[in-house]
């Protein structure tokens, strides 16, 4: 392979930038398109906060989105409830943590000139671009989106609107491109690394990567079948999920029963909690390499991070009761799957303890992407600390459903997963595009985002704690006993708001950075790995590398005794 | 720009790129059907009306068991065009590959007429969570079926031109597909005591 100089030709527009099998364009198409989506699914939820803070009053400047008066129906919350998470997990996180990260990185770290299978990493670009859009069409059928919740529990989501039907159809189109992208990473890992490259070589990052397709690969499929048995009820009249003898609105529903609401509940978690570690694994991959790269010091325990993470993957398989406490499923497996979960926060403290460890005596270079590494590291440690007591069954029946919850998974998933995805982009922009973003800008971008995450989430704890319910359109206001948080919701609506406006001066950098930003060079952080040692910024088209290197050490050897530079490039021999 | 180990195998791996590739899918296809397997588990243990029971009882188990023996049939055939492609036999490989074509249309064709007789006795999929499942089941593996004939149609005729260009990707490309027309053979053989003789 070594020393390939086949002469590159020019291609046509179409091919170069919208049907093309590059992984790197492929690569920034989803990350374009998810960051998109990300946006909307965003401004759903700045509208919601508007009818937390200000139940039933008109809404300013978006009112006309909700007929006359203004207000937002019960049915249009809803709507925008099922839809900000259905949209954040599936077409904004995931496409860019997997999609964009994933697709434009893992063969250039791992020395390899493309994804195993272009084409097929064109399609499930293309399949996931028409799941999102099929997505949008549920906004304009009559009833409007999916309403019944992210997770889309039956008996309520069988009967429900036609959005619903619309919902399934998108997931089952998000499904299939997320299964063709996880058998190409896969294998893109295992057969395409490059020489020298062994397994304990590689950057945590792909690790990452290759556990994260894995939990894709294996976990998605139970939840498609379980849209085939939904789609079957809506469209076919039969009763997968549908109890006999079920009463709606003081009537007796005319279908055939003897389904059960418990299974699509198992069929759901079984997807559903592999998948909130599909949403953290690439982002603790991405703050992997940041930390060792801004610490100018080897990732700590990188070994047993590795082994941890793998670990964790396994056992996200075996968890996913710890949903389905409060549904009568019994005190057995209750307490099985109150084990398995106290189990795997044990890896996920490994991995956390090691990257805080790592820090020690390092000379930190606070930039922006560093910055956000760093944020994420106590966000991830608040939201996984509160996941303990509501894995415990006992205090999850206090817990269970209330804004707790929510605090804790956005805890995770907010200034978590998505301040890493943050740093990524910072740290990776230059290499993507040639172009530095704006560091004065970064740093606006990140303290304002810090303060205002926090303002919202926060407050969430406080109010689960007092019991007030997630899901619900008047914010709680019929709760008495939790009557004294309700002061919050204003505060925390604000800081959505801000927290909005503090995404400003990240587009203005894109932007900016993008047309007149300072040039990057090759290797601008200094670091070890491939992509900044072995190919240019932006790499070449379709091949990556003039030379497909060799490798010859560890991913992460910084500030090595005796080295000219400081740092040893894995492609150094 | 060519991709490694699109042909060749790797030699660590033991592999070519195609066939990691396919033993993965077919692990997801694994889990699809056993999700739908599980429910199928989940939903029985709840049937206290005794749909399940009586339900396979109205299924036509001569009929399915015919349909078996087609399925394995075709699974031979499958693996025989591939030895003749490795033998070089271009004649004999289309022989095979024609055969097994022929054979899943047999199945389909058996199959329909399965289903229009439960159409014709008033079964559909909401007579009853046997039913449910049974056409659920049986759906998804024709789709399956279906699938599979349209890419073994395309390797049978446009797509055997690759033979005389590269033989050895084109050896490899039945390869697979053969692994994925095993894995739907397989479904079936689970499926076919499960609804029909249980
Ligand atoms: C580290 C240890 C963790 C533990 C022990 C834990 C435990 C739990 C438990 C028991 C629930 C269910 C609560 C209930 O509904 O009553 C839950 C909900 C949730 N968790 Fe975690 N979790 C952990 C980490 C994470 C991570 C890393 C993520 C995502 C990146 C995450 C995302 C979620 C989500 C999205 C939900 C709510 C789903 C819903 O009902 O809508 N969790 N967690
Ligand atoms: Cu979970």
């Amino acid at each position: 392979m070594s020393g390939h100089t086949d002469t590159y030709h020019e291609e046509p527009f179409w091919r170069k930038y919208i049907f093309s099998i590059d992984h790197k364009v492929i690569g920034i198409q989803y990350g374009i398109t998810a960051l998109v989506f990300l946006l909307f699914g965003f401004t759903l939820m700045m509208l919601m906060r508007w009818q937390l803070a200000y139940p039933e009053q008109p809404m300013p400047w978006f009112g006309w989105l909700f007929g006359e008066e203004g207000v937002m129906l019960p049915e249009v919350y809803n709507s925008l409830g099922a839809m900000h998470g259905t949209i954040m997990i599936f077409l904004g996180v995931v496409p860019l943590a997997v999609g964009a990260f994933g697709n434009y990185f893992v063969p250039l770290q791992i020395g390899a000139p493309d994804m195993a299978f272009p084409k097929l990493n064109m399609s499930s670009y293309w399949c996931y671009l028409a799941g999102g859009i099929v997505m949008m069409v549920g906004f304009f059928v009559p009833g409007g989106a999916a309403n019944s919740g992210w997770t889309s529990y039956p008996p309520l989501s069988d009967i429900a609107t036609t959005g619903q039907t619309v919902w399934l159809f998108g997931m089952v189109l998000l499904i299939t491109s997320s299964l063709l992208g996880s058998v190409n990473t896969i294998t893109t890992i295992v057969q395409l690394r490059a020489k020298g490259l062994t397994w304990m070589r590689l950057p945590f990052f792909v690790w990452t990567q290759f556990i994260t397709g894995f939990l894709l690969l294996l976990a998605f499929p139970p939840l498609e079948a379980a849209g085939v048995l939904q789609l079957m009820d809506r469209l076919a009249g039969t009763s997968f999920f549908l109890p006999s003898g079920l009463v709606v609105s003081g009537e007796l529903l005319d279908v055939s029963g003897g389904g059960s609401p418990l299974l699509w509940q198992h069929l759901f978690w079984f997807l559903a909690h592999p998948e909130v570690y599909v949403l953290i694994l690439p982002a603790m991959g991405i703050v992997g390499e940041i930390l060792a790269n801004n610490t100018r010091k080897p990732l700590w325990g990188y070994k047993s991070i590795v082994y941890a993470s793998s670990f964790l993957g396994f056992m996200s398989f075996v968890v996913w009761a710890h949903h389905m406490f409060m549904t009568g499923m019994g005190s057995t497996i209750s307490a099985f799957f109150q084990t398995t979960t106290m189990i795997i926060s044990i890896p996920s403290v490994v991995i956390l303890t090691a990257m805080f460890i790592s820090l020690w005596g390092g000379s930190i270079r606070y930039n922006t992407a560093m910055l956000f590494a760093l944020g994420f590291l106590p966000m991830f440690g608040i939201g996984g600390l509160t996941g303990l007591p509501l894995g415990i069954a006992a205090s999850d029946i206090h817990l269970h459903d209330t804004y707790y919850v929510i605090g804790h998974f956005h805890y995770v998933v907010a200034p978590g997963t998505i301040f890493a995805l943050f740093a990524g982009i910072y740290y990776w922009f230059p290499k993507m595009t040639g172009k530095v973003l704006n560091e004065r800008l970064g740093k606006i971008h990140f303290w304002t985002s810090m303060i205002f995450i926090n303002g919202i989430f926060m407050p969430m704890f406080i109010q689960g704690l007092a019991g007030v319910s997630r899901r619900l359109w008047d914010g709680g206001i019929s709760y008495a006993h939790a009557t004294d948080t309700f002061y919050l919701n204003e505060m925390m609506s604000t800081s959505a708001w801000l927290l909005g406006l503090a995404q400003i001066p990240f587009i203005i950098n894109l932007i900016m950075s993008l047309k007149s930003g300072e040039k990057a060079n090759d290797n601008h952080w200094e670091a070890t790995t491939l992509e900044w040692t072995d190919a240019p910024s932006p790499p070449l088209p379709h091949r990556n590398f003039e030379i497909i290197p060799e490798v010859h050490r560890g991913p992460y050897e910084y500030s090595v005794p005796g080295s000219d530079k400081g740092f040893i490039p894995q492609s150094e021999a | 720009m060519e991709i490694p180990y699109n042909v060749e195998e790797r030699q660590d791996t033991g592999m070519y790129n195609a066939k990691l590739g396919i033993w993965l899918f077919l692990a997801s296809e694994v889990m699809l059907f056993g999700g739908l397997f599980s429910a199928y588990v989940f939903l029985r243990m709840g049937d206290i009306t005794g749909t399940f029971a009586s339900g396979s009882q109205e299924l036509n188990v001569p009929l399915a068991t015919f349909n078996t023996l087609v399925l394995i049939t075709s699974s031979v055939t499958m693996i025989m065009s591939w030895v003749s492609l490795k033998l070089g036999d271009m004649k004999k490989f289309k022989m095979h590959l024609g055969s097994t074509l022929l054979l899943a249309g047999v199945f389909l064709v058996v199959k329909y007429f399965e289903y229009s007789a439960k159409f014709h006795h008033g079964i559909y999929p909401d007579t009853s969570t046997f039913f449910s499942i049974y056409f659920t089941l049986t759906g998804l593996h024709m789709i399956h079926i279906l699938g599979g004939m349209v890419v073994i149609f395309y390797f049978l005729v446009p797509g055997s031109k690759m033979m005389k260009t590269e033989p050895e990707r084109f050896t490899n490309r039945i390869e697979t597909v053969g692994l994925y027309w095993h894995f739907v053979d397989l479904v079936w053989i689970f499926l076919f005591p499960v609804l029909y003789l249980l």
